[in-house]
């Protein structure tokens, strides 16, 4: 790869974060896969999000891992941007509570009770 | 259909305490009445971590963030905000200048973690390395291989103050220059990834979440330091971070970030990892080397220094994962910015691990300089189960604790040495007053006996002897003699260990002799112990009065040692108790007494 292509790649990369739309995706799924997720169950709770979606007929959401968010007191930790709802960050998703993400914050747009966490901190590279 | 607002209450243990619920109730009651509760939301969500402020309200999108809000403004909230749209200002949290923040994002000290280190880890997809050039990941390379020198790195590296997060701090920026200046045909970066310290798990976290930005990192030391070829030293027992190495450096050498000729810079950098077999020892830096190169990981004695001669007699610079990590950001957003966190002497960021009897258990990045109570409080979410705070051990078994006169001290690497622990990797262990610190001094002291390599003999012997002596303190067996004894083992390890591991064995018996030697006392005279830890000190009896008779414990005994009539107080066979505490825990009635 050349200097040029790793700019051009990271400008594209860039727009489509901000727009959080990847390949007409709008929803954004995004499961903590840490060993701390995982040891608390997060493979299970990526299965139902894969399940649920598949049995709702939702297609406009893309299902992503991530690295630890730093939440260990409540993993798994689950992630969701989309159009029309503030981003939210939820705690201790096991696979039924993955299923009520669905059904509730995707399809209604009602967040999940007791299972809202705020992101510890403002990410610097983004801020500036 | 989409709500208008969602309103999130803090349900953390620290905001419950202080009325949460009922504001969570009284803002429902009042939505209702309103006739809004079909466009508002009011959940209960997880700590914020700004529990001195709580309990906290935020609102949604606009991001309007109440402190110390009381059951009785919830109305206010509802007619003012939610109906009309107007915040309440008097509730907004004040800054400094007493200047009402609008949102959370304009308060500066609610946040009180700064993400360095940390700022991929659980935003991006650590297996699409796509995701991580898109947040600037490889920018700094870029920077490095067309815009700098390798002096010109070194000196940015210098500008900023960074120190090694291993748990030393000696100057990155100066083992680099070391390398760099001995001359020699190769030379060779290594990352420590051997996370051995009990309870931290920084460095697996920021290589599970993260991998390329060490990756990117040690391509821009091998530039700097004129190396084309680099190790990364990690534990076997970090399956799903190795992976995820070797994911990224796949995608790195098939992009051409990674092999000869970087970017068509012509300059050369590759890395292989080698695993360790998990021996707390290859930690140290020139076990770590004895074990790349197949040997038996031991310490060898310094100087030389690995710059000097380091692999295979070559010139080498070993850093940690969480130093490589901050590199790219120093590199492109300059050494004075960097400079500008954390104190005099210790700039930047540090991650700790917060484990033990604290509610929010997890990963935090913090600026140099942050308190513990910040740490334990704030972030942290007080102890578990509103017990009283004892102390945190730092630094893991090199480490100390450190009690609770020393809540309120600034945590940088010299603060932390001057108190007797270190900042080592950065576990923090929090106890609370069930925790024995006697037994937990015994916990450490068995890691290192078990670790020492076995080499030198202060390390091998002292250690087994300092071990002993501390059981006999738990046993309820030693004497005032023996904690002189103590010292001066400790003394002797201290000064003529070969590597650190030894040197730093005795850290905790040292630091807990200085701040809780109450609690030694109390073991070796009274024969007591106060937490009701150490098993030999314990005993377990019936409170006559308190007994119903319920037969719950004798049936819960694993020994059968407590008998006694239905509905008459029971009572415990001494002599046959082994002390496991089943029936404390059964009790519901607070008749079981430990004393």
């Amino acid at each position: 790869m050349t200097l040029q292509e790793l700019r051009a790649m990271r400008e594209a990369g860039k727009k489509a974060m901000d727009r959080r739309i990847i390949e007409d995706k709008t929803i954004e799924i995004v499961v903590g896969m840490g060993t701390c997720g995982i040891a608390a169950g997060a493979k299970e709770t990526l299965d139902a999000f894969i399940e649920e979606l598949a049995s709702k007929d939702i297609k406009n959401a893309v299902i992503k891992q991530t690295g630890c968010m730093g939440f260990c007191h409540s993993e798994p930790t689950v992630a969701i941007h989309m159009n029309g709802m503030p981003d939210i960050i939820y705690g201790n998703v096991n696979a039924e509570t993955a299923r009520q993400i669905v059904h509730s914050h995707i399809l209604e747009k009602r967040l999940v009770d007791k299972h809202v966490f705020d992101r510890p901190a403002k990410d610097i590279v983004k801020e500036n | 259909m989409a709500l208008n607002n969602y309103c999130l209450v803090c349900g953390g243990t620290g905001c419950e305490s202080s009325k949460s619920d009922d504001i969570y109730k009284k803002l429902k009651e009042h939505a209702e009445k309103a006739g809004i509760s079909n466009q508002v939301q009011i959940v209960k969500t997880g700590c914020f971590g700004f529990c001195e402020k709580g309990p906290i309200v935020k609102i949604l999108p606009d991001e309007s963030f109440y402190v110390e809000v009381k059951p009785s403004d919830a109305e206010k909230i509802v007619s003012e905000h939610l109906v009309k749209g107007r915040p309440v200002k008097e509730l907004l949290y004040k800054t400094a200048d007493d200047i009402a923040a609008k949102s959370e994002a304009d308060i500066k000290f609610y946040q009180k973690q700064v993400r360095i280190v940390l700022r991929n880890c659980g935003i991006i997809d650590p297996e699409n390395v796509q995701e991580y050039i898109a947040r600037d990941g490889y920018a700094a390379l870029e920077k490095v291989l067309f815009e700098m020198t390798p002096e010109k790195v070194i000196d940015e590296l210098k500008k900023s103050g960074l120190r090694g997060r291993g748990g030393a701090g000696f100057p990155t920026w100066l083992k680099w220059t070391n390398t760099r200046a001995t001359p020699a045909d190769q030379r060779y970066v290594i990352c420590n990834a051997d996370e051995g310290d009990p309870g931290a798990y920084m460095d697996r976290s920021t290589l599970e979440g993260d991998p390329h930005s060490v990756l990117e990192a040690m391509t821009i030391a091998g530039f700097a330091m004129g190396a084309t070829k680099g190790f990364i030293y990690i534990r076997a027992e970090y399956p799903l971070a190795i992976h995820r190495l070797e994911v990224a450096m796949k995608q790195s050498r098939e992009m051409g970030l990674l092999g000869k000729n970087i970017l068509g810079s012509g300059v050369e950098f590759d890395i292989e990892i080698r695993l360790g077999a998990g021996a707390f020892v290859c930690g140290e830096e020139t076990a770590l080397m004895q074990s790349i190169e197949g040997k038996r990981g031991m310490p060898v004695p310094k100087p030389p220094f690995p710059s000097v001669s380091g692999l295979w007699g070559k010139p080498t610079s070993i850093n940690n994962v969480e130093t490589f990590a901050n590199v790219p950001v120093i590199i492109l957003k300059g050494g004075d910015w960097f400079a500008s966190i954390g104190t005099a002497t210790s700039k930047g960021t540090k991650v700790f691990a917060l484990t033990g009897a604290i509610n929010n258990s997890g990963l935090v990045e913090v600026p140099m300089g942050t308190t513990l109570r910040e740490i334990v409080y704030d972030i942290g979410g007080g102890i578990k189960g509103g017990k009283a705070f004892k102390a945190v051990q730092s630094g893991g078994p090199s480490g100390g604790v450190l009690s609770t006169e020393f809540l309120d001290t600034p945590i940088d690497y010299e603060s932390l040495t001057k108190l007797g622990s270190m900042m080592g990797s950065g576990g923090l262990i929090v106890m609370s007053e069930d925790d024995c610190i006697v037994d937990v001094v015994r916990f450490y002291l068995e890691f290192s006996v078990e670790e020492s390599c076995g080499k030198c003999a202060p390390c091998r012997i002292g250690g087994r002897k300092l071990l002993n002596l501390v059981e006999k303190v738990t046993k309820g067996t030693a004497t005032l003699a023996d904690i002189d004894t103590m010292k001066q083992i400790s003394f002797a390890m201290q000064r003529a260990s070969l590597c650190m591991l030894g040197g730093t064995t005795p850290n905790p018996v040292l630091s807990t002799l200085k701040y809780f030697e109450k609690e030694y006392m109390a073991h070796i005279i009274d024969k007591k112990c106060p937490a009701g830890k150490c098993k030999d000190l314990v005993t377990y009896s019936i409170d006559k009065e308190k007994c119903i008779g319920c037969t719950v414990c004798a049936r819960k005994c694993p020994q059968g040692c407590i008998t006694g009539e239905r509905k008459q107080p029971h009572e415990i066979d001494q002599s046959k108790c082994i002390k496991c505490g089943a029936c404390f825990d059964a009790c519901k009635f607070g008749a079981v007494l430990v004393s």
